[in-house]
């Protein structure tokens, strides 16, 4: 067992180049073999990966089971936890639970709706929302459940939430992400936008609320393979909405797929340069190399890091200790 | 909260509040600072905010034909007339998890004895320690 490197923490305080993470894909059946032989086109290129709680409400290889698989073998999980399906009592069970095999890093999410999945005849918990599972875990960090019960953590925890720049109140979403900062969230990972202009008040927001300077701030984009899946996801994925001129410059192009990549690298390129920016989330539909030739084209991620000491993995976690003791 | 007087000023309350404000009766009201809209009418019950699903129109996720609860907060926390100053800053309070004991009590009754108060004892709200 692969000792957690606690890499994102560590870039948390550096910032001393983007962070980029991403999306790990999510599995139904085949084993943890399987799983790595998928990584291996994402995890080199990223310094943490996200591995989702049932996205879309549809049940998926479990968040805890993932956020082991990839502990185990030395890729860095953000293990998100969403407040659709479990109550507090089995929530911090999972945070609990995960904890021991070295995941230390918990992304708190309220969750899409059941409606939004394959079974919208399921009963929806809610019994937290994301902002009081920000909270609970910033107590679990601190050393108690929420009973007040001590809880001891084996590593120290990296609490991240997420905020969508591109719903309504435009105007409160900066307000929300606040919330969260105060509530102990140290990581604010962003709803893909398609929107610059949204993401430049977001941002604007964030830096003026102190949201930039105590969390870091990371929009999402996210690689698709034409047009189609441009209009999927505005049609059918909550809170996403692609504009009708970034669906028709794909569309209308002779090659769908490189138009589609190069709206993403468009994208990513204007969130990388927006002060307050401290780096990108990544999604990959593609599964084509795409993210690899994302960071290398736009030079981001562990194989551009420039400082010699943060690219030896043991630094890192020398430097954890240290924080630790 | 228990006993005859309490389920009698409990049905007041349901009354009272149903017709005006959809009350789920949760027994921990929270309308003075939500813009005198109840979140428990939210579908997914959030009591600190709108979910990223909100519809660019601003409809809720859940059941479109409904503005989203916290859309509707929101303006209403900023414009709505007569409310104090203090309850409109109050919507960027941190409000603790539902306390689900307290469902189909009383809130008037749980406010006047601080029930409605009492949090998780292991609950920080927004005094979290930073690194």
């Amino acid at each position: 067992m692969t000792t957690p490197r606690a890499r994102l923490a560590a870039l948390a305080r550096s910032r001393h180049r983007p962070i980029v993470t991403a999306e790990c894909p999510s599995a139904d059946g085949g084993t943890v073999e399987d799983l790595h032989t998928r990584l291996a086109t994402i995890a080199p290129f990223v310094d943490a990966v996200n591995v989702t709680d049932n996205p879309a409400a549809h049940a998926h290889a479990s968040n805890v089971a993932m956020a082991i698989a990839l502990s185990q073998r030395g890729i860095e999980p953000i293990m998100q936890i969403v407040c659709r399906d479990k109550n507090r009592i089995a929530i911090q069970a999972d945070i609990a639970g995960a904890s021991m095999f070295g995941v230390v890093n918990f992304s708190a999410l309220t969750g899409d709706d059941v409606t939004a999945g394959d079974e919208p005849q399921a009963r929806r918990v809610f019994d937290l929302d994301g902002p009081q599972l920000v909270s609970c875990l910033a107590g679990m960090k601190a050393g108690t459940y929420l009973s007040g019960r001590t809880f001891s953590t084996p590593g120290d925890f990296f609490i991240g939430c997420v905020e969508n720049p591109g719903a309504p109140p435009l105007d409160y979403r900066a307000d929300r992400a606040l919330l969260k900062v105060n509530a102990g969230a140290q990581m604010v990972q962003l709803q893909i936008s398609y929107r610059p202009e949204q993401l430049e008040a977001f941002m604007a927001a964030c830096v003026a609320n102190g949201v930039a300077e105590r969390a870091i701030v990371l929009p999402s984009v996210c690689l698709t393979k034409g047009a189609k899946a441009l209009g999927f996801m505005n049609d059918k994925v909550p809170g996403i909405s692609v504009p009708a001129d970034s669906i028709d410059r794909v569309a209308e192009a002779d090659d769908q797929a490189e138009e589609a990549y190069l709206l993403v690298r468009d994208l990513t390129a204007h969130a990388l340069a927006l002060p307050g920016v401290a780096g990108i989330h990544i999604t990959d539909f593609r599964h084509d190399g795409s993210l690899q030739r994302l960071t290398e084209e736009l030079h981001i991620g562990p194989r551009f890091d420039t400082t010699s000491d943060r690219s030896d993995p043991t630094s890192e976690l020398k430097e954890h200790h240290a924080h630790n003791s | 909260m228990s006993g005859p007087v309490d389920g009698a000023i409990a049905a007041i309350e349901h009354v009272v509040k149903a017709p005006i404000w959809d009350c789920r009766m949760c027994g921990q009201c929270v309308l003075h600072s939500t813009g005198m809209t109840c979140p428990m009418t939210c579908p997914k019950t959030l009591r600190n905010g709108p979910c990223g699903g909100v519809r660019e129109d601003g409809s809720c996720e859940v059941e479109p034909q409904m503005q989203c609860v916290w859309v509707k907060a929101h303006h209403r926390a900023e414009h709505l007339p007569l409310l104090p100053k203090s309850w409109r800053l109050h919507i960027r309070d941190l409000r603790p998890p539902v306390d689900n004991s307290l469902k189909g009590t009383s809130s008037w009754v749980n406010l006047l004895t601080r029930r409605d108060q009492q949090t998780p004892p292991g609950w920080l709200g927004v005094a979290a320690p930073h690194s």
